[in-house]
């Protein structure tokens, strides 16, 4: 008894990594199942993905900077749901952090580099933070569901920014829905030259470490949890639940918003229309596989980013489609989503093994 | 002749031996009690007796034959029915539907509403139980429920039946009713099972006591006529306990918490009509009355969670108003109802739980917002000593924590806050003797240290035991105050269900 209640949190942790791991193991078989069927070789298609993706230098760069957007979206998606808020909206803050980064970065000038870059940053954080911001006060005010009211808001500011990329903003002599290059001054450093892979990442990760911080360490971080886990308790306690659903949902639209950033500021240069590949939704995933912990977050996306960049180079050589990177993350979500589904698999050995022995105490009692 | 034998019944959760080989039977027509603290394995062996859990080991014999039980399916098939403590009806059915749901008669894939009505009316008559079948299950009383719970187990052609504390919910007459309906069908030949830790009705109602402590069978046979209250408790518990000695008030003080024309509304309905009420330091005022008569309300107006449509409040003078975090912050401590659902974070940490709601004071939390987590340990070490909470660590969650303990961790919260008033909301509920006398102890301790006490209680012996002056609830307004010793159990349970006793319980202004 004492030493079950003593480890109670470590084995919990454990649980959630444990199935978080068997989520991904058994996302993988099945989608080697899935390849399978198409006609591919699961185990050459892996070895192919695996291997492109981490076995070279410029490999690893794409996986991280395949990572770098997800670990963004993720984030916004796990901190809030620390609360109990879905932040579907992710894809729409990117969007709009994209769009505000985009523009500082084009249009402020003469600023010097480390000036410039935090300037485009905060711009991103901000646009996505009022953007979340408003939908919590919303659902504060008015008891709005905050689901719907961020996924119908993903629509209006998906097509609000395209207008502007091809409209107002719109680059000259551009064929297509972008906005002009932003400053030099403005773009991210790269770690490695010639890939994709910016400093975005350090800032990402550095944030995750801060909000963990945050969450664990500080007084806020401690009455976003009471308010997640017992909305009543929180308030009997004299916690000002509305304002932690206000800053914490606001803190998690500008997160999403800095990886529009990312995108704008080291990958395009621009905000360019439509250039999310769903990284808003992804982030979801993302999140749910590191069990909403921030920190968890570097290493789940790292994992997706690292899936991704394989099947876009194993695309190049072979016909294995991008898609199934999909594929798996959905996978990943369903089995996350339905922890007694991975854990009933987990406890079938024992289970088999249980009935074996009832059926011998059976055996037992009938002879006596 | 033994109807169920249960022999040497084995149930191990992890880490926690639930049941020790306990041997149980019951014989056909009668009324058998199973007496025992939380946590004493009483409900995990009428789990396992109604298939929701099973056994590592032991057997059930059932009128003889050997009995398996995968789930609770099996056991209603075999006619053994449990009512659980809280009832699981659809408000919005009718009597009649709530009864058939899940057995009902029907023609083809159609609801035969016409035999259905037939044979719960027959049944209702049977067993006089003086009930609508067509009334909506949303209007009934929490008795009237019970009795509907009682029809679905008699619909389902019920032998063997398990309550649940069942008089936990129930006024002190509907209490007299249900022991009525259950005499009644033991003389029918049915036999009953309830679950109790209360040793009063125990001894009034039960034909053979049980008792189990610490997954171990005490005793199994018996008698209430044979054994004294006192008896049963140190069986149950193990050692001498005396819940009812009264404490008086050795100094009370001026008048602390003040609270005038408090009215509540509620979904457009006053559920607390123009209440004022003076609790003085150093004393305990004792709010009576069956659930749903304003409690709730009164209990939410006096710690800031709702906004009552007219109150005037002060504090040693002060006036006061605002939501919880003002009341907290001035000093009024807050015991809430409903531990679980109010007072606790379950998947936090004990030591979390301790600070929660003096969690910004300066001693836990830096100026930039960063926790002391240091002075924290510190704190719930001290508190963990100082109130006896029993865990091998403040990490572990308080969910792992008994219900008592659970409580402990409330009341060393609040307590150890030294506030100058405290609303305390059924402080013992669910929790188990050894608790309550401390419980109990801790109250009366702050008490005299010069807080004022308002104490609501569904238990009525608790508030007669501990209150220095006892107002009665009915309908959102209080109908009677009295010193303790002057009005009588059944007089004051008579003024909670709206009548007055003859002679007696005017209204002292």
């Amino acid at each position: 008894m004492k030493e079950k209640t003593m480890n109670i949190k470590r084995h919990n942790a454990k649980q959630a990594i444990l199935t978080s791991v068997l989520a991904m193991v058994v996302s993988l078989v099945l989608g080697a199942i899935l390849l399978a069927i198409c006609g591919y070789s699961p185990i050459e298609s892996y070895i192919a993905i695996f291997g492109s993706s981490l076995g070279t230098v410029k490999g690893f760069a794409l996986s991280l900077s395949q990572a770098t957007p997800l670990l963004f979206t993720g984030m916004a998606f796990a901190i809030a749901y620390r609360v109990r808020m879905i932040n579907t909206g992710a894809e729409g803050q990117l969007y709009v952090g994209a769009m505000a980064a985009a523009l500082v970065g084009a249009y402020v000038t003469g600023l010097p580099s480390v000036v410039h870059v935090p300037l485009c940053l905060l711009a991103a954080a901000l646009a996505g933070g009022l953007v979340a911001g408003l939908v919590a006060f919303l659902k504060n005010r008015f008891g709005a569901n905050e689901i719907i009211l961020t996924l119908m808001l993903n629509e209006i500011l998906i097509l609000f920014t395209s207008y502007l990329a091809n409209g107002p903003l719109k680059a000259e002599g551009s064929g297509v829905g972008q906005t002009n290059r932003i400053q030099e001054s403005a773009q991210l450093f790269r770690l490695i030259p010639q890939t994709q892979l910016t400093i975005a990442l350090l800032v990402g990760i550095a944030l995750a470490v801060i909000l963990q911080l945050v969450l664990n360490r500080t007084a806020f971080g401690y009455e976003i949890q009471i308010t997640g886990y017992n909305l009543l308790a929180a308030r009997t306690a004299g916690i000002n639940a509305k304002r932690t659903y206000l800053l914490t949902f606001a803190i998690s639209g500008a997160v999403a918003g800095l990886g529009g950033a990312a995108m704008s500021l080291g990958v395009n240069y621009r905000f360019v229309e439509g250039f999310s590949a769903s990284y808003g939704f992804g982030g979801i995933s993302v999140a749910a596989l590191a069990a909403y912990s921030p920190v968890g977050v570097i290493l789940s996306s790292f994992l997706i980013g690292v899936l991704k960049a394989g099947a876009i180079t194993v695309n190049r050589t072979t016909d294995i489609p991008v898609e199934f990177v999909s594929v798996i993350q959905v996978l990943v979500i369903i089995f996350v989503a339905a922890p007694t589904l991975i854990r009933s698999l987990i406890a079938l050995p024992k289970k088999l093994a249980g009935r074996g022995k009832q059926a011998e105490v059976k055996k037992e009692g009938a002879n006596s | 002749m033994e109807l169920i034998e249960m022999k040497h019944i084995t149930k191990i959760y992890p880490g926690t031996v639930a049941l020790d080989g306990v041997d149980f039977s019951l014989k056909q027509g009668e009324i058998l009690s199973l007496l025992g603290e939380n946590g004493a394995g009483k409900t995990t062996l009428m789990k396992v007796l109604y298939g929701m859990t099973q056994p590592n080991s032991g057997e059930i014999c059932y009128k003889g034959e050997p009995l398996r039980l995968r789930s609770p399916i099996d056991a209603i098939n075999k006619g053994i029915c449990m009512v659980h403590q809280h009832f699981m009806l659809v408000p919005a059915f009718s009597v009649t539907d709530n009864i058939v749901v899940g057995a009902e008669p029907h023609k083809g894939i159609f609801l035969d509403k016409a035999k259905a009505k037939r044979e719960v009316q027959e049944l209702i008559q049977q067993f006089h139980f003086n009930i609508d079948p067509d009334i909506l299950v949303e209007r009934l009383s929490v008795g009237e429920q019970q009795r509907v719970e009682i029809l679905k187990a008699l619909y389902r052609k019920a032998d063997v039946i398990i309550l649940d504390e069942p008089t936990a919910v129930l006024t002190p007459t509907e209490v007299e009713e249900l022991f009525v309906i259950l005499r009644q069908l033991r003389d029918s030949g049915k036999s009953i099972i309830i679950i109790t830790h209360k040793l009063k009705e125990t001894m009034e109602l039960a034909d053979r006591i049980v008792v189990l402590r610490d997954g171990r069978l005490v005793a199994d046979d018996v008698r209430p006529a044979e054994v004294t209250t006192e008896q049963l408790s140190s069986l149950m518990v193990g050692r001498q306990v005396d819940l009812q000695i009264r404490r008086p008030a050795k100094n009370i003080g001026e008048v602390c918490l003040k609270v005038e024309n408090l009215t509540v509304m509620d979904h457009g309905q006053a559920k607390v009509k123009n209440v004022s009420l003076e609790v003085h330091a150093g004393e305990i005022l004792g709010v009576a009355g069956i659930e749903g008569n304003g409690q709730t309300q009164l209990l939410e107006a006096l710690t800031g969670l709702c906004q009552p449509k007219s109150m005037a409040l002060t504090l040693n003078g002060e006036p006061l108003s605002g939501a919880c975090d003002v009341f907290i912050h001035h000093g009024v401590g807050h015991v809430p109802e409903d531990r679980l659902a109010m007072g606790l974070v379950k998947e936090m940490s004990i030591k979390d739980n301790l600070i929660l709601g003096y969690h910004r004071q300066d001693r836990f939390c830096g100026k930039g917002g960063m926790m002391k987590q240091a002075a924290i340990d510190g704190y719930a070490e001290k508190l963990k000593e100082e109130f006896l909470i029993k865990t091998p660590s403040v990490n572990a969650p308080v969910s792992s924590l008994s219900g008592g303990n659970q409580q402990k961790v409330i009341i060393a919260r609040v307590f150890s806050q030294s506030p100058k008033a405290l609303i305390v909301a059924h402080p013992t509920r669910g929790v188990d003797i050894g608790a309550i006398e401390y419980i109990h102890q801790q109250l009366i301790d702050i008490r005299d240290s010069g807080a004022a006490i308002l104490l609501v209680s569904a238990d009525l012996d608790e508030v007669r035991t501990l209150s220095d002056r006892i107002v009665v609830l009915y309908e959102g307004q209080i109908v009677s105050e009295s010193m303790p010793g002057e009005l009588s159990e059944v007089e004051l349970g008579l003024l909670m269900t709206g009548s007055k006793p003859a002679g007696k319980g005017e209204t002292h202004a």
